[in-house]
C-alpha cells in the first residue's frame, strides 16, 4: 500500500472504538451467564482470526489449528503447575511459544502441499498430536487432562490482585484487541501482501521472486502463535487443559466460524464464533446434545448459498 | 524376538483391514477423481451403513439381505445428498466442498447418534467357524470380509471397464467439459458415482460391523485413513489407493505387535509424511511427466 492512498477511514475507528467499548462495558450490564459467555466469544473469536490469517489471507484451509489451540492449553498448564509460585506472563509465553514450536513443525511438512492436500496434512498432524496427548499419560493427564489454580494477575513479586470474573473478561478483551491490531498490521504490511500475492496466484508470486515456502511457513507460525494465546486465555479461564479441545472438531469450529462470519476480514471470524456460539447455545436449549445437526445444515447451506460469509459484503472497508 | 507366527497373524490381519479400507477409499477415490470433491463424510457413510445394516439385520434376521439392503439405501442416500448439497458447489473452489462435506459429516454423525443413541450395535457374523491359525483361532469370517470386498472391487472393475456408465464415468474424469459436448450427461454421472461411493462405503459398513461394535464415531477413524490412503496412493487414482489401503494397514497391524491399536495409527500417519516429502504425487503411481 503506497503513501498515497489514504488509511482506514474515520468511520471505522469510530465503528471500533464504538464496539470495543460496548464490549467492555458488557459484563456490567449482562447477567452472569452472558458475561462468561462474552469472554467466551471473544476467546474462540480470537482462534477463529488466527486461523482466518491463513484461510483468507494465505488461501490455505487448515484443518489442524487445534493442535496450536492445544498447545498452548498444555503449555500454559504446565508452566503454571512447575512454576511456583503461578505467574501469569511466564504462562502466556510458554503456551504461545509452545504453539509456535509446532506450528513450525507442522508448517514444515504442510507447506509443500497445497489446496486440499494441505488440509489433509495439517488435519493428519493433528490427529497424530491428539493421540500423543490422550495416549501419554504420566505426562498430559491422558482423558483426564491437567487442572491448575488460576494465576493470579499482576507482576510477581511487587502487586499481583486475583482475577475476578470482569477482571479477566477485561484481560481478554485487551488480549484479542490487540491481536487484532497486530494481525491486521501484518496483513497490510508487505509481508501481508505478499501472502495475498500467494493465495491469488501462487507461480507467479514464486516468478516475481519471492521464497513462497518461507512466506507459508512464517505465516502458519504466526496463525500458531494466536490460535496459542487463544488456547492460553481459554486455559486461564477455565483452568484446565484437556486432550478434547485437540481433536480435529475444534480445528472444524475454526473453519466454521470462518466460513460463518467471511473470510478475509478478521472481523468477521470473530462474528462468525460469536453467531456460532449463539446457535449452539440456542439449539443446545431445543436439541439437547445433537445441536450440531441443525448447526451442521445451517453451516452447509451457508457454504452453498452464502459463500462469503455474514460480514462478506464489506470485506474492502474492513482490510482499508 | 518377535516370533514369526506372530509376525504372518498380523500379516492376515493387515490384508484383511486393507481389503475393507480398500472399499472405504476406492469410492472415495473415485468421488475425488470425477468432482475434485474431497469428502469429509465419507466414513460417516461408512457408519451410517452399519447402522443401516443394523437395523435391516433386526428386521430381516439374515445378514446378506441386510448387507444389500444397506447397500441400496446408502446408494439412494449418496444420490439424494450430492444432488441438494454438492451439485450446486460444482465448478468452485474445491475447498468448498471440503467444508460442505465437512456439514454433511456434522449431520450424519450427531443424526447417528440421536437415532441409535451412545451404546454400540452388533451385527451377527453370519459365518460363526473358526480355524487355527498358528497358536490362534482365527474366525473364517475375516476372511470372508476379505474376500467380499475384493469381489466388489473386482465387480467395480468390470464395471467401470465395460458398464455404459463406468465408460461415462471414465470419460467425464478425463474431461469434464469434452464429455459434456459429446452428450454424456454429466450432472447424472456424477450422482451415480457419489451413489456408488456411498454404497461401497455402506457395504464396508455393514461387513465390517460384526468384528466391531457399530458406533456413531466409529466414521472419523476411517475419513483419515481413507485420506492417507488416496494421498499415499496419488489422488485419483484407484489401483493406486487399493495397493496403498493394503501397504498402510499392513504397517498398522505390524506395529500392534509392538504399541497399541491407538498408537499404530501413528505409523500410517508417518508413512503418509515421508511419501509428502518424498514423493507428493503418490507411491503407487507412476512418475508423471
Amino acid at each position: 500500500m503506497s503513501t498515497t492512498t489514504t488509511g482506514p477511514s474515520r468511520a471505522y475507528w469510530t465503528s471500533f472504538a464504538i464496539v470495543v467499548a460496548a464490549l467492555a462495558a458488557s459484563p456490567l450490564v449482562l447477567p452472569e451467564f452472558w458475561q462468561r459467555f462474552a469472554t467466551e466469544i471473544l476467546i474462540w473469536g480470537l482462534f477463529a482470526m488466527s486461523s482466518d490469517l491463513l484461510i483468507g489471507y494465505t488461501g490455505m484451509v487448515s484443518f489442524g489449528h487445534s493442535v496450536f489451540f492445544g498447545l498452548g492449553m498444555y503449555g500454559s498448564a504446565a508452566a503454571l503447575l512447575i512454576v511456583k509460585p503461578p505467574n501469569l506472563w511466564i504462562a502466556i509465553l510458554v503456551g504461545v511459544v509452545a504453539a509456535a514450536v509446532v506450528a513450525m513443525f507442522v508448517a514444515f511438512f504442510s507447506t509443500r502441499l497445497r489446496d486440499i492436500y494441505f488440509s489433509i496434512t495439517t488435519l493428519v498432524f493433528s490427529q497424530i498430536f491428539y493421540v500423543i496427548i490422550f495416549t501419554w499419560t504420566d505426562v498430559t493427564g491422558g482423558e483426564n487432562g491437567l487442572t491448575f489454580r488460576q494465576p493470579p494477575f499482576g507482576i510477581t513479586g511487587l502487586y499481583t490482585i486475583p482475577f475476578t470474573q470482569n477482571g479477566l473478561h477485561w484481560f481478554v478483551l485487551g488480549t484479542v484487541t490487540v491481536s487484532y491490531l497486530v494481525l491486521r498490521r501484518i496483513t497490510q504490511s508487505p509481508f501481508g501482501t505478499v501472502l495475498q500475492s500467494i493465495r491469488e496466484n501462487e507461480p507467479r508470486t514464486r516468478a516475481i521472486g519471492y521464497h513462497v515456502e518461507r512466506y507459508k511457513i512464517v505465516s502458519v507460525m504466526l496463525s500458531g502463535c494466536f490460535a496459542g494465546l487463544a488456547g492460553v486465555l481459554y486455559a486461564i479461564q477455565n483452568k484446565f487443559a484437556a486432550p478434547d479441545f485437540v481433536l480435529f472438531l475444534v480445528s472444524g469450529e475454526a473453519v466454521i466460524f470462518n466460513v460463518m462470519g467471511g473470510i478475509g476480514t478478521l472481523v468477521g471470524p470473530v462474528v462468525g464464533a460469536a453467531f456460532y456460539l449463539l446457535m449452539k447455545e440456542v439449539f443446545s436449549r431445543v436439541f439437547y446434545e445433537y445441536y450440531l445437526i441443525p448447526v451442521g445444515v445451517i453451516f452447509t447451506l451457508m457454504v452453498i448459498f452464502v459463500p462469503q460469509g455474514l460480514l462478506g459484503a464489506w470485506k474492502r472497508a474492513l482490510n482499508r | 524376538m518377535i516370533p514369526v507366527d506372530q509376525i504372518l497373524v498380523q500379516i492376515v490381519n493387515g490384508l484383511v483391514n486393507g481389503m475393507i479400507l480398500a472399499l472405504v477409499a476406492s469410492g472415495l477415490t473415485l468421488i475425488f477423481g470425477i468432482m475434485d470433491i474431497v469428502n469429509f463424510a465419507h466414513g460417516d457413510l461408512f457408519m451410517l451403513g452399519a447402522y443401516f445394516g443394523t437395523t435391516a439385520f433386526l428386521t430381516t434376521g439374515n445378514f446378506w439381505l441386510a448387507l444389500i439392503a444397506s447397500v441400496l439405501a446408502m446408494a439412494l442416500l449418496g444420490a439424494v445428498l450430492q444432488a441438494t448439497a454438492l451439485r450446486p458447489l460444482l465448478g468452485r473452489d474445491p475447498l468448498t466442498t471440503i467444508l460442505a462435506t465437512f456439514g454433511l459429516s456434522l449431520i450424519i454423525q450427531n443424526y447417528a447418534l440421536w437415532q441409535y443413541g451412545p451404546v454400540p450395535r452388533r451385527i451377527l457374523e453370519p459365518v460363526t467357524g473358526h480355524f487355527k491359525l498358528f497358536y490362534i483361532e482365527y474366525p473364517w469370517y475375516r476372511l470372508v470380509i476379505a474376500f467380499m470386498s475384493a469381489a466388489i472391487i473386482g465387480g467395480l472393475y468390470l464395471f467401470m471397464k465395460y458398464g455404459k456408465h463406468g465408460i461415462w464415468i471414465r470419460a467425464t474424469t478425463q474431461d469434464r467439459f469434452m464429455a459434456e459436448a459429446m452428450g454424456i450427461p454429466v450432472p447424472w454421472v456424477h450422482t451415480v458415482v457419489f451413489a456408488i461411493g456411498a454404497a461401497m462405503a455402506a457395504a464396508a459398513g455393514v461387513l465390517f460391523g460384526p468384528t466391531v461394535g457399530v458406533n456413531h464415531a466409529m466414521g472419523f477413524d476411517f475419513t483419515l485413513r481413507a485420506f492417507v490412503v488416496v494421498v499415499v496412493g496419488g489422488m485419483g487414482n484407484l489401483g493406486g489407493s487399493i495397493l496403498a489401503s493394503i501397504f498402510i494397514s499392513l504397517l498398522e497391524s505390524l506395529a500392534t505387535i509392538w504399541v497399541s491399536p491407538a498408537q499404530a495409527v501413528i505409523v500410517s500417519f508417518v508413512a503418509l509424511i515421508i511419501t509428502l516429502l518424498v514423493r507428493p504425487t503418490g507411491l503407487f503411481v507412476p512418475t508423471p511427466k
